[in-house]
């Protein structure tokens, strides 16, 4: 950018270098709510925290009930971010995941 | 600097003069006599009228000196077509006449003398030219604060700040800062996360700027972001975690000394401009350009001040045994920092021990509270020994390996005191493991670094978080220039 290298340009104020990721990030719009979970395939992703298990178990019993196919996923350790592989075979495969945390 | 930013020097012979400069004046009949037979343009830095009698360009701006790298003055350039073939600085005879391709130049004259400082690289000058010629070389966004705005303000207002006021990032300033290495601007460092941004050179040197780091830390603060951002440090889950804990920076080799680190006393403590903003200006980046902030991917239940900067050196010249560094690998002479995923520093008092192996059992008893005395293997420490109580070692003939292999032996705890409802307690681990005994801490897991004030029978220990490769690692970084 030209013409404005003097910290103190006299027609405003102070000029400084953006500290930031410089992302703008775009709004995204979700998928539209499924009206049904007759037939689909659903994603229980568990994070591996102690239980989370548990919890994706139960789940996983209501939402066949109503008629949903569930495929199970985990990440490795909930210390770090879900493995590409595993956002995307789910991006792929499922119409919708639940992410669940426990302790 | 856009390569059309840069002006074209002319062909034929090329030369940088000023008159302040006894050199330059020796030189005169010699630019007469090439003046008189070809091609020969000359730049004048500090007066036009110089040389008397003979055409020049006048380069007091010193655009073109700056643009063309002179540092020294006489320097005689070829150039073909306008690019450069080969350049001479000061006054060379046996030079000058292979570029001029002459012979019999300056028959009167010595055959050499050294040139002097080119006004262009002059510290007066240097780095306003930099801000008006080469700001352009910086890719970050600009942001012009309104007219009205209190520049303090104005980051707090944008997020920019980790509660304390930082010093306003302007081209100036940066550019300053960007002196202190030789890497590119736009050279990448680390993918910073949490939001896995691609961080330059340049952004680590503003959020240097805004932390209060001089442009000599900025090697250091490289350094760390490097080591953070490894798989192995792992500062994403060291972020996310609901735990205390944030990355401790803790330096060896020359740089300390040559940047004026605190090793000594208060070496946690306040007071040292290094120690306090180079472990600022990591966390920084981490908030600015990764985006990791408290309340938001930062899930701290409790964080610890250290989360402001937690920065330190290791007192080498006043240590018994070898750096903390050269147990992790680096070699001698080489400057690093070493990061380690640590909480707040606790102290252990022990005024009456005048035998190692006594001092030894009370760090001993100390680090096994950390995190909590029932839990074990889990955590690494640092345990920073203080000068009056390395003394106690060193007169006995202990090493660093002799007092480390003691304290993992005096932490084997027997499992019935840590298994879930021993002492009363809940916490434990499981009932059903069969080891007799457990360790504090895995193989590697104690860090032994000297630092601290020569007055005190005291050390002092930080405690970790999850280590290993589900966790966070130490990671030691070489510091490169």
């Amino acid at each position: 950018m030209s013409g404005t290298h003097n910290s103190e340009a006299p027609s405003g104020g102070v000029v400084v270098l953006d500290p930031t990721g410089e992302r703008s990030l775009p709004v995204r719009e979700r998928i539209p709510r499924p009206a049904t979970l007759e037939g689909l395939d659903l994603a229980l992703l568990d994070i591996s925290k102690a239980r989370g298990d548990v919890f994706m178990d139960r789940l996983a019993e209501l939402f066949t009930e109503q008629g949903a196919r569930v495929k199970r996923f985990s990440k490795p350790t909930f210390t770090k971010p879900a493995p590409p592989d595993v956002r995307r075979q789910i991006a792929e495969e499922c119409a919708a995941v639940v992410e669940a945390l426990a302790d | 600097m856009t390569d059309s930013a840069r002006p074209l020097l002319p062909s034929g012979l090329v030369v940088f003069v000023k008159r302040d400069c006894p050199t330059c004046e020796l030189v005169v009949p010699v630019l007469e006599n090439l003046a008189g037979t070809g091609a020969l343009t000359i730049f004048t830095q500090d007066d036009p009228s110089f040389p008397s009698g003979m055409p020049v360009e006048d380069d007091t701006a010193l655009e073109t000196s700056w643009h063309h790298s002179v540092e020294t003055v006489p320097t005689l350039i070829v150039v073909e077509e306008g690019v450069e073939r080969s350049r001479t600085v000061g006054w060379d005879r046996t030079e000058w006449e292979r570029l001029a391709s002459r012979t019999g130049l300056g028959p009167g004259l010595p055959d050499f003398r050294p040139g002097c400082g080119s006004l262009s690289v002059d510290p007066q000058n240097a780095l306003d030219l930099a801000v008006r010629l080469g700001a352009d070389a910086m890719q970050s966004r600009r942001v012009r604060y309104a007219p009205l705005e209190d520049e303090m303000e104005a980051a707090f207002d944008r997020g920019w700040t980790d509660g304390l006021p930082v010093v306003p990032p302007t081209e100036r300033r940066v550019l300053a800062m960007l002196q202190g290495t030789t890497r590119k601007p736009d050279e990448p460092v680390a993918v910073v996360p949490p939001d896995l941004v691609e961080c330059t050179v340049e952004k680590v040197a503003i959020n240097a700027v805004m932390a209060g780091c001089r442009p000599e830390y900025l090697p250091v603060v490289l350094a760390a972001v490097e080591a953070a951002c490894t798989e192995r440090f792992n500062m994403h889950g060291l972020l996310a975690t609901t735990m205390p804990a944030g990355p401790v920076v803790i330096v060896n080799g020359p740089i300390r000394r040559a940047i004026g680190m605190n090793s000594g006393g208060n070496v946690f403590g306040q007071g040292n401009r290094a120690n306090a903003t180079i472990g600022r200006a990591l966390q920084l980046v981490i908030r600015n350009v990764g985006g990791g902030r408290p309340g938001e991917v930062d899930r701290a239940a409790f964080g610890n001040p250290g989360k402001l900067s937690f920065c330190f050196a290791e007192d080498e010249e006043g240590s018994p045994w070898g750096p903390l560094s050269a147990d992790l690998g680096a070699k001698p002479g080489v400057s690093t920092v070493t990061l380690f995923p640590g909480e707040g520093p606790r102290i252990i008092v022990d005024q009456l021990s005048r035998e190692p192996d006594s001092l030894a059992r009370s760090y001993a008893a100390s680090l096994r509270t950390l995190i909590h005395p029932k839990l074990v293997m889990a955590f690494d420490c640092v345990l920073a020994i203080g000068p009056e109580h390395a003394r106690v070692f060193s007169e006995a003939g202990w090493s660093k390996e002799q007092l480390t292999a003691r304290l993992h032996e005096l932490l084997m705890i027997p499992t019935a005191e840590l298994v879930r409802g021993s002492g009363g307690m809940a916490e434990g681990v499981p009932v059903d493991v069969s080891a007799p005994a457990l360790p504090k801490f895995r193989p590697g897991g104690i860090l032994i670094v000297y630092c601290g004030g020569d007055a005190g029978l005291f050390s002092s220990m930080i405690g970790g978080w999850v280590t290993g490769e589900v966790g966070s690692q130490p990671t030691l970084q070489e510091i490169r220039s």
